[in-house]
């Protein structure tokens, strides 16, 4: 039983970082209808960003996370500017392939600037494990749990209670409106993106310490976060955290449990979820369903 | 008739220097001439489906997996000839692509797109998976096998005695244009019509009496023979298949190539699979970083996208217009 609370908490520790990068693809979603595939790159180039700091300008954890933040703002508001708001009101074929065009760029980048090695990034919380009724839980996962969450409530309060936070759900929900009423709509979709950057850096720098950096590291996660946000419903905020810790703890559970499955076939599991939910319950289990008027 | 006799000199012509191009190529660039002609297989399949019906895939490299393992898998343990295993090949990935076909219907765009990548990502661990079936990490050997042509021996095809590269030039590029033929005829006609109708608008085809159903499931599993013979192919061109052979990249290269070819056209198809086969080597010459292709492919694709929304093929018709008033002599 013991064995099972670990698996448990280890997996909402990686359905934390899911749900993390699934959010930044449900924002990314909601601002300018856009699924990013680009988004798991974007958040392991954040990460290298990261690693030279802290390792090869000897800065401290800390300071380098919050620029490596601001840098991440910054790059997702950019990107937004130059490459997808020309095609973004265009075909849906024209906007995926600018995003591929992104991640084969990204990923070549880092090869590129940082090689192809793999690196290892330390992790801010201790390593040690603390005993909680008989059951060893890492500090690790649990400070991971505590930043994807914490994250996602800043967040959440951030769109609700501030202004910009109001511009932003109004630039998204209806931009001809918002921009009746003097919302800057292209300046608040790229702020979107500047945030989906950020969570994907958060996400990146949460991932990082418990695999290696590469430039593929977040490859699977992102599928992984596809899954998370289709199966929470791809428009709702809460929905992609609440599907991204629920799969984490299934796919850990099935890994654990069934033999079958093991290590290997997690992929696949998160393909069947997407597939399943996609067919029989488009919405997700937040969502809203979506009325095509024609 | 008129209308047709450009296209058919220049095919004609096109084919012609396919025939003669050997006499000029080394071994190795014969080889390399072979692949070329086998993306540009798998470009026309993927082209029906996303230039012609606007039905995104991210995954036609699974589709090509099932092609090579198809052929693997026959030709070591159940002694099929190398080239009969390539029809089987099409008939196996065709009726993978109509059954995917199936739940793929309901879904549209960005969704399809997001299936397709998570199928891609998925295949190889699979194919690791079931070990006993695929030969899972160490894949299967395919070289000096009996039943690969021209594997031991020369090949003597109508008095001519190949090499094992030229053969396989022969074999890829035959296979090419023959398909090239077929895609074109299926294309030009009522099903071409349907297929278009069903990229531009679903709501309009659905009431002009084309049914999104038929035609849909129709292009994937059209789409997927033909990735299932590249994928044939190449497992014969490689001698050697593993569950590395077709990786997500290759999947996201077939994009890059079909959209550098041009969207739902098939004059620059071959123009897309000499980019995907060359663009690495070129990009060497840049840098000889293994990041350097990834970025050209990039900026490339994006560049496109923004500044020759037609490709490759769009290229064609103008420098032929500019031709034809040449010889008009005005």
């Amino acid at each position: 039983m013991a064995n099972f609370f670990q698996q448990v908490v280890s997996g909402l520790a990686s359905g934390g970082i899911y749900g993390a990068l699934a959010l930044a693809l449900v924002l990314i979603h909601r601002a300018t209808g856009v699924i990013n595939f680009a988004q798991g790159e974007m958040a392991t180039f954040s990460t290298y960003i990261l690693w030279t700091l802290t390792q090869n300008h000897g800065w401290p954890y800390w300071p380098a996370l919050a620029f490596t933040l601001a840098v991440s703002f910054a790059g997702g508001f950019g990107v937004h500017q130059v490459v997808v708001r020309p095609v973004e009101r265009g075909s849906v074929l024209r906007v995926v392939i600018v995003t591929i065009g992104l991640l084969l760029l990204l990923n070549g980048a880092m090869t590129w600037i940082w090689s192809g090695e793999v690196r290892s990034v330390h992790s801010p919380f201790p390593t040690r494990t603390i005993d909680v009724g008989g059951v060893a839980i890492s500090i690790q996962d649990l400070g991971t749990i505590g930043v994807s969450i914490g994250v996602v409530i800043l967040l959440g309060l951030f769109f609700r209670f501030t202004k910009v936070g109001l511009a932003l759900r109004a630039a998204a929900t209806n931009p001809a409106e918002a921009r009746l009423v003097g919302v800057r709509v292209p300046l608040m979709l790229g702020v979107g993106w500047g945030l989906a950057t950020m969570l994907g850096a958060i996400a990146g720098a949460l991932t990082a310490p418990t695999v290696f950096l590469d430039p593929n590291m977040m490859q699977a996660v992102l599928i992984y976060a596809f899954a998370a946000a289709v199966l929470g419903g791809i428009d709702s905020p809460v929905g992609a955290v609440v599907g991204g810790l629920l799969l984490g703890v299934a796919l850990n559970l099935l890994g654990t449990y069934i033999d079958f499955v093991g290590a290997d076939l997690r992929l696949p599991a998160a393909l069947a979820v997407i597939l399943a939910v996609l067919l029989f319950r488009p919405a997700g289990l937040f969502g809203q369903r979506v009325v095509r008027r024609v | 008739m008129r209308r047709l006799a450009v296209p058919v000199m220049l095919f004609g012509a096109l084919a012609v220097a396919i025939v003669l191009a050997p006499l000029f190529l080394s071994d190795f660039q014969a080889q390399q001439a072979a692949y070329v002609g086998i993306y540009a297989i798998a470009l026309i399949g993927l082209n029906v489906l996303t230039g012609y019906t606007g039905q995104i895939s991210l995954g036609h490299g699974a589709f090509m997996a099932v092609g090579g393992y198809t052929t693997a898998i026959l030709m070591t343990d159940h002694g099929v000839k190398d080239l009969w295993t390539i029809p089987i090949a099409a008939v196996v990935a065709g009726a993978a692509g109509f059954l995917f076909g199936l739940p793929a219907l309901r879904l549209t765009g960005l969704y399809l797109a997001l299936a397709t990548f998570a199928i891609a990502v998925s295949t190889p661990a699979v194919l690791k998976k079931f070990e006993g079936f695929t030969g899972g990490g160490s894949g299967k050997n395919l070289f000096g096998v009996k039943e690969l042509t021209g594997g031991i021996a020369p090949v003597h095809v109508l008095g001519w005695k190949l090499n094992f590269n030229n053969w396989l030039y022969y074999l890829c590029w035959t296979m090419a244009l023959v398909l090239y033929v077929v895609a074109w005829l299926l294309l030009r006609g009522r099903t071409g019509r349907a297929f278009r109708a069903v990229r531009d608008s679903e709501t309009a085809a659905l009431s002009s009496g084309v049914s999104l159903a038929k035609y849909k499931t129709f292009a994937f599993g059209v789409s997927a023979a033909y990735a299932g013979i590249a994928g044939s192919l190449f497992a014969i061109a490689t001698t050697y298949v593993n569950a590395d052979t077709f990786p997500v990249q290759l999947s996201i290269f077939l994009l890059v190539g079909v959209v550098v070819s041009g969207l739902g056209s098939l004059t620059g198809v071959i123009a897309g699979a000499v980019f995907i086969e060359f663009l690495p080597l070129w990009a060497q010459d840049v840098s000889k970083s293994p990041g350097a292709p990834g970025v050209i492919y990039g900026v490339i694709l994006i560049g496109v996208i923004f500044l020759l929304p037609t490709g490759a093929a769009g290229l064609l018709p103008g420098l032929l217009r500019r031709v034809a008033t040449l010889f008009r002599g005005r």
